[in-house]
C-alpha cells in the first residue's frame, strides 16, 4: 500500500538519475555487453582470446625479439629469429630494382608528384583548382619523363625498372591508360550499334573470363609473334599493354555501373536540349556516371596492383622477383625465405589498407552526396 | 541519293561506322596472322595441334584419371584441366562457407570476435594472393616430417607429404551401392515434396530432414551389410620411405586450397555483410516481435532476403576463385597452367598451348556463369 | 555509292596488309652494331651462374659469356641488355628475337636443336643429372629409390630424365615438382622430399648451402648427359659462327695461357707462339673471316678473363659453390673441354 502511495506522490522537481548498475557500466559493463553475453559468446571468447596467445607472442619473438639486425651475409644471421641483415644493403634493390642509384630522386620525385596529382583529380575544394587540374592531367606525361628520361635527363630503359616501383609503375599506369579504353568500351557495351556492342562485349568477356597470367604469358611469349620482325618492344612495356587491356575490361564494368545509375531524365534532358551524343555523354552523363564509379575504380586499382605481383612467374624483377632474387643469391641463400617475403607482404598491406580506407570513406560521403 | 547523308542522317552514318570498324577489325587480324605465319616459318617453326597426339614423357604426382609418362600430352592436359577443376570446386564450396560464417560474425556484438574477423578480412584482402598461396604453402612444410606423422588409429596420418587416408576397393556388387544411394535420394526427394504439399494443405509438419538421412544413410548400408560388405578400405601403412597406400592429399593441394578459399572467402564476408545490412531493420524486427529466436531470424527471415543481393556479385567471386587457381603453378600444384607450362616449354607449341589456357577458362567462366544465372533465378522466384 | 566506298575500303586494306609484312632479313651482326648493345638472354637467378651483387649488376658464369661476346662484338662488355628468361619464356624470347643469344644453362638437345630452330654453338659446361638424398635413409644408391617422394624444378629436362629412369629402373615414386631452386632446396630441407634431383653442379651448390652438410650424400648415379650451353637462333650462319669462335677462344686462351692479365701484353706484338698471334689478330684475318675486326678475341678474353679464370671466379673450388672442374677439364687435364684449333 505505502509503495502505491509513494509512486503517486506529487513532486516540485526532478529525481536526480540513479548511477546505472554497476554490471553495465565501464570496463566490467563493456566486456559483459560486448564479450560474455551469452554461453556462446563466452565461448568465442575464450577460443579468440587463445588464438590471439597462441599467434601473436611467437610471431613478435620471430620477426622482431629474435631477429638478428646487422651483418654482411646470411653467417650472420645466428640467432633463432628472422633475418634482417640483408635490408642495409638491399632494400634499395627492393625499392628501385636495378634503376641506376644516381638516379632515385626521379623515382622518388615521380611519387610525390603523384600526391598533389591524385588530390587535384579527388577534391573539389583545393586552391589553384584551375593549374591543379591540368597538372592532373600532364601528371602522367611527366612522370614518363622522369623515369624514362629525355629533355636532358639520362634515358634509362625499362629493363632497369624493378622492385616496388615496378608494381606500382605496372599497377598506376595500367589503371590511368585502361581509364579511357574502360570508358569507350562501357559506352560501346550501351551501343545502339549491334557490330559495335557486340565487339565490346566480347572484348570484355574475353579478358575477364581468363586469368591474369595467361595475358602474361601472351605478353612474354606470343606478343612478339605478331608484330613484324622489325618492332621489338621491351617485355616490361609488353606486359603493361595486357595489363592496361585486362585492366580496361573490368573498368568497363565498374563504369557500366555508374553509367546505368544515371537516370533516364538526364539522357532525356540533354536530347531535349540539342546536345548530341558526344556532347552528351562529355557534359552532363559521364561527369556524374565517373563520379560514382570513383570507388569501384579504386577497388580495381588495388586489385591490379596486388596483380602485379604475377610478373614474377614470368621472370620480372618486382618486389616479390627481388625477394627471389635475394633468396637465390649465394651469400644468403637459405637464410631470408621468410623474411623477404613477409617485407612485401608489409609494403602492399600498408598501401592497399589505406586506400580501402579511402575508397570506403569515400563511398560514404558520396552517398550522402546524392540524398 | 546524296553522299552527304552517310554522315549526317544518324542511321546511315551508324552503319558506315559500323562498316568502318568491321573493315578495321579484319585488316588488323590479317596483320596479325600475316605477321604471325612469317615470324613462325622464319622460325622454321610448326603450328597446329598435332602435339597433342605426342608423348608426354613427363610424371604428374595428382592425376584423377589414369596417366603415366607414356600417355600423350592431350591427355596431360586433361589431367590439368580436371586439377584446375577440383581445386576451383573445393575452394568455392569453402569460400562460401568462410565468406557467410565470417559475413555474419563481423555483425557480431562480441567485441574480439568482430575485430578479429575484421582483421582477417582487412589482411587477407590487402595481401597479394600469390604471397597468401607461398604462405601457406611454408606452413604446409612446418608439419610433422613423414617419420614422425600424425596418425589417427594409423589409418588416417598427417605429415608435410599431404594427408594420407585410406581408399576405397571396389569389388563385386558395389554398384549396386551406388544403385542404393541414388534411391535413397529419389526417395528423399519424393517425400519432401509430398510433406511440402501436406504443410501446404493442412498445415502439418513432417520431419523430412531426419526421414531423409535415414533412408540415404540407411538403405545403401543396409545393402553393404546384405551384399557381404562389397567395398573394402585400403588403410596407408608405412613403408621405406613414404606412406603406402590409400589416397594422399598433398600440401600443394591442400595449401592452394587454404589460400583461395581464405582469400576468396574475405571477399565474399564482405558481400554477405552488405547484403544482410541491405535488409531492413524493419523484418527483424518484426520477426523479434513474432518470437523467432536470433538463429532463427537469420536462417529463415534475414538471409534469404540477403540472398538476393548477394548472388550476383558471389558469381564473380567464384570466377575469380577459378580464375586466381592458375597461381598454383608457383608451388607446383600441377593444374591446367602448370601442366601446360610444362608442355609448351618441352614442345615449344606456345601459340597453341596459350590458345587451350583461354579456352578452357572461358567455358569455365561460361558455366559457372549459367549456373549462377540459373541458381539467381530460381531464387529470384521465392520473392513474392 | 556505298558498294563503291567498300572496294576501295578492301583494296586500301589489302595494299596494307601488304606493306606491313614486307618480308625482311637482316643479319643479327648487323642488327646488333646497329643497335649498339647485345641483347642476351640469361637466367633469373642461378647461384653462381646468374645473379646480383650488391650494386644490382648481373654477374656469373652464364654472364660472363654474355659479356665476352658483347666486348668482342661491340668492343664493349657493359653494353649489354639482359633479358631474364624462366625456364619457360626462354625459348619463345629467343624464337621471336627478343634476345639475340641465350646463355641460360640450357641442355642441348636434338628436338632443341632441330624442332625449335636453334643452333647450340658449343658446350660451356658439361652437366649431367644427379640425386642427394640424407644419409640417414640409408640408401647408397638412386637405384633405391623406389616409392620415394622425388623434388624436381619443372620446365626443365630433368623432368622427362626422371621419368625416363624411373620407366628404366621399374622405380614408382611421386613426383614433387616445384618451381624455382629455392623453393626446392627449402621443400627437401623440410623433408617434403626424400631426394631432390637437378644438375649435378646445382646439387653441388644446394649441398654446399647445407649448414649440415655432411648428413647429405650425392648419390653416385648420373642419369642423364646435360651438355649445357649457348645457343642462337638457326638461320644466321655468320651470328653462330661468331658465337661460336668466341666461346672456344675463352677455351683455348685457357690452353695457351692467355688471361685478362696478360692479353694486351701479348696482343701488343708478336708473340713465338703462332696460335696465339692468330687468335688475338697479330697474324692472319681470322677476324674479318668472322666479320669483327682483327681484336675481337683480345676484347672478348679481356672482358672477363679465359674460361678457367671465370669457372674459379664464379663457381670454382674456391667459391661458395665449390665446383670442381671435373669433365670440364681441358682435354690435357684429363677433362673432355676440347675447342678446335685456330686455323
Amino acid at each position: 500500500m505505502s509503495d502505491e502511495r509513494a509512486f503517486y506522490r506529487s513532486q516540485a522537481e526532478m529525481l536526480p538519475p540513479r548511477p546505472a548498475p554497476a554490471a553495465t557500466v565501464g570496463v566490467v559493463g563493456w566486456m559483459r555487453a560486448n564479450l560474455f553475453s551469452s554461453y556462446l559468446n563466452i565461448a568465442l571468447t575464450l577460443m579468440s582470446a587463445g588464438l590471439l596467445w597462441v599467434a601473436v607472442p611467437p610471431f613478435l619473438d620471430w620477426a622482431l625479439f629474435g631477429a638478428d639486425f646487422s651483418g654482411a651475409t646470411g653467417a650472420d644471421c645466428t640467432g633463432d629469429g628472422a633475418c634482417w641483415a640483408w635490408l642495409d644493403q638491399r632494400i634499395e634493390q627492393f625499392l628501385y630494382g636495378f634503376y641506376p642509384a644516381e638516379s632515385y630522386w626521379r623515382v622518388n620525385l615521380a611519387v610525390i608528384l603523384l600526391v598533389p596529382a591524385l588530390a587535384y583529380l579527388l577534391f573539389d575544394n583545393l586552391p589553384y583548382a584551375r593549374y591543379g587540374r591540368f597538372f592532373s592531367v600532364a601528371y602522367p606525361v611527366i612522370a614518363a619523363v622522369l623515369l624514362v628520361g629525355g629533355f636532358g635527363l639520362e634515358s634509362v630503359t625499362t629493363d632497369k625498372f624493378g622492385g616496388f616501383m615496378l608494381n606500382l609503375v605496372a599497377g598506376l599506369a595500367g589503371i590511368v591508360l585502361s581509364l579511357p579504353i574502360g570508358i569507350l568500351l562501357a559506352l560501346g557495351r550501351r551501343s545502339r550499334l549491334p557490330v559495335v556492342r557486340i565487339l565490346c562485349v566480347v572484348f570484355i568477356e574475353i579478358f575477364r573470363g581468363v586469368p591474369l597470367i595467361t595475358l602474361l604469358f601472351v605478353a612474354i611469349v606470343i606478343l612478339q609473334l605478331f608484330l613484324p620482325p622489325e618492332v621489338s618492344l621491351d617485355q616490361l612495356i609488353r606486359v603493361m599493354i595486357m595489363i592496361t587491356l585486362f585492366a580496361s575490361a573490368y573498368m568497363a564494368e565498374v563504369i557500366r555501373g555508374g553509367l546505368q545509375a544515371i537516370s533516364q531524365g538526364q539522357y532525356e534532358a540533354s536530347q531535349a536540349m540539342g546536345l548530341g551524343y558526344w556532347q552528351m555523354m562529355r557534359l552532363v552523363v559521364l561527369p556524374q556516371a565517373l563520379k560514382i564509379s570513383i570507388p569501384g575504380i579504386v577497388n580495381t586499382f588495388i586489385g591490379l596492383f596486388k596483380d602485379t605481383t604475377l610478373v614474377i612467374i614470368i621472370g620480372l624483377f618486382d618486389i616479390l622477383g627481388q625477394a627471389r632474387l635475394l633468396q637465390t643469391n649465394p651469400e644468403w641463400i637459405g637464410e631470408v625465405d621468410h623474411e623477404t617475403f613477409l617485407l612485401a607482404a608489409v609494403f602492399f598491406f600498408v598501401i592497399c589498407f589505406s586506400m580501402s580506407r579511402y575508397s570506403i570513406n569515400l563511398e560514404k560521403s558520396l552517398d550522402t552526396g546524392r540524398q | 541519293m546524296r553522299v552527304s547523308r552517310l554522315w549526317t542522317d544518324a542511321r546511315a552514318r551508324g552503319l558506315v561506322f559500323q562498316v568502318l570498324l568491321l573493315l578495321g577489325l579484319a585488316f588488323v587480324i590479317a596483320v596479325i596472322v600475316v605477321n604471325t605465319t612469317e615470324n613462325l616459318q622464319r622460325a622454321g617453326l610448326a603450328s597446329g595441334y598435332g602435339f597433342l597426339f605426342d608423348t608426354a614423357a613427363f610424371d604428374i604426382n595428382q592425376r584423377l584419371i589414369e596417366y603415366d609418362s607414356t600417355s600423350s600430352y592431350g591427355r596431360a592436359f586433361v589431367v590439368g584441366g580436371l586439377n584446375t577443376i577440383l581445386v576451383a570446386v573445393l575452394g568455392i564450396i569453402a569460400a562460401t562457407g568462410i565468406g557467410f560464417i565470417a559475413g555474419v560474425l563481423r555483425l557480431s556484438n562480441n567485441y574480439l570476435i568482430s575485430r578479429i574477423v575484421a582483421v582477417y578480412v582487412e589482411f587477407t584482402r590487402n595481401v597479394p594472393l600469390l604471397l597468401q598461396i607461398i604462405f601457406w604453402w611454408i606452413i604446409m612444410l612446418t608439419l610433422p616430417r613423414v617419420r614422425d606423422s600424425i596418425s589417427i588409429g594409423e589409418t588416417v596420418f598427417l605429415n608435410n607429404r599431404g594427408i594420407r587416408i585410406p581408399s576405397p576397393v571396389f569389388e563385386n556388387g558395389s554398384s549396386i551401392i551406388f544403385l542404393a544411394i541414388a534411391a535413397g535420394l529419389i526417395g528423399t526427394i519424393i517425400v519432401a515434396r509430398w510433406a511440402r504439399a501436406r504443410q501446404d494443405a493442412t498445415g502439418q509438419r513432417f520431419p523430412v530432414g531426419w526421414v531423409g538421412l535415414t533412408v540415404v544413410v540407411g538403405l545403401p548400408l543396409a545393402v553393404y551389410f546384405l551384399l557381404g560388405r562389397p567395398i573394402g578400405l585400403e588403410a596407408p601403412v608405412r613403408g621405406t620411405f613414404n606412406l603406402k597406400g590409400g589416397g594422399n592429399v598433398t600440401p600443394e593441394l591442400t595449401a592452394l586450397w587454404l589460400a583461395l578459399s581464405t582469400y576468396t572467402g574475405a571477399f565474399i564476408s564482405e558481400i554477405v555483410r552488405a547484403g544482410i545490412l541491405s535488409v531492413s531493420k524493419g523484418q527483424t524486427e518484426a520477426a523479434g516481435a513474432l518470437g523467432f529466436r536470433p538463429g532463427l531470424t537469420m536462417r529463415l527471415i534475414t538471409l534469404p532476403q540477403a540472398l538476393r543481393v548477394i548472388i550476383p556479385p558471389l558469381t564473380s567471386q567464384y570466377l575469380n576463385l577459378t580464375k586466381n587457381s592458375s597461381l598454383a603453378v608457383a608451388i607446383g600444384y600441377q593444374d591446367l597452367v602448370s601442366i601446360g607450362d610444362t608442355i609448351l616449354n618441352q614442345s615449344g607449341q606456345a601459340l597453341e598451348v596459350i590458345s587451350i589456357y583461354m579456352i578452357v577458362y572461358l567455358s569455365l567462366s561460361l558455366i559457372t556463369s549459367a549456373f549462377m544465372n540459373w541458381y539467381n533465378a530460381r531464387i529470384a522466384l521465392v520473392e513474392r | 555509292m556505298r558498294l563503291k566506298i567498300l572496294a576501295h575500303a578492301a583494296v586500301v586494306t589489302g595494299m596494307l596488309v601488304m606493306v606491313g609484312t614486307a618480308p625482311s632479313q637482316s643479319a643479327t651482326l648487323d642488327d646488333v652494331r646497329a643497335a649498339g648493345e647485345l641483347k642476351c638472354g640469361i637466367n633469373t637467378g642461378l647461384a653462381g651462374f646468374a645473379h646480383t651483387d650488391d650494386q644490382g649488376n648481373w654477374t656469373g658464369f652464364d654472364v660472363a659469356y654474355c659479356r665476352a661476346l658483347a666486348a668482342a662484338v661491340l668492343g664493349d662488355s657493359s653494353k649489354i641488355k639482359f633479358v631474364h628468361l624462366t625456364g619457360k619464356t626462354r625459348f619463345p624470347a629467343l624464337q621471336s628475337g627478343e634476345i639475340d643469344v641465350l646463355s641460360r644453362n640450357t641442355t642441348w638437345t636434338l628436338s632443341r636443336d632441330v624442332d625449335l630452330g636453334f643452333t647450340f654453338i658449343g658446350v660451356n659446361y658439361y652437366d649431367g643429372q644427379g640425386f642427394i638424398g640424407r644419409k640417414s635413409l640409408g640408401v647408397m644408391s638412386a637405384k633405391e629409390l623406389s616409392g620415394a617422394s622425388i623434388c624436381i624444378q619443372t620446365g626443365t629436362t630433368t623432368e622427362l630424365n626422371l621419368a625416363d629412369f624411373a620407366r628404366t629402373n621399374n622405380i614408382d615414386y611421386e613426383p614433387v615438382p616445384i618451381e624455382t631452386n629455392a623453393e626446392a632446396r627449402a621443400a627437401y630441407e623440410a623433408e617434403r622430399c626424400d631426394v631432390y634431383t637437378t644438375d649435378a653442379s646445382g646439387l653441388a651448390a644446394t649441398k654446399a648451402t647445407f649448414e649440415d652438410a655432411d648428413q647429405h650424400m650425392v648419390y653416385p648415379e648420373i642419369v642423364s648427359k646435360e651438355p649445357l650451353g649457348p645457343l642462337v637462333r638457326q638461320g644466321d650462319d655468320q651470328w653462330a659462327d661468331i658465337a661460336r669462335w668466341v666461346l672456344n677462344a675463352l677455351i683455348i686462351a685457357e690452353e695457351l695461357g692467355v688471361t685478362q692479365a696478360n692479353v694486351e701484353e701479348m696482343a701488343a706484338g708478336k708473340t713465338d707462339n703462332p696460335e696465339v698471334n692468330r687468335m688475338l689478330g697479330t697474324e692472319g684475318s681470322y677476324g674479318e673471316m668472322l666479320g669483327l675486326d682483327a681484336r675481337w678475341a683480345v676484347q672478348a678474353i679481356a672482358a672477363e678473363g679465359n674460361y678457367a679464370e671465370i669457372f674459379d671466379r664464379y663457381i670454382g673450388p674456391d667459391t661458395k659453390l665449390g665446383l670442381g672442374r671435373g669433365l670440364n677439364a681441358l682435354y690435357k687435364d684429363g677433362g673432355i673441354l676440347y675447342a678446335p684449333p685456330f686455323r
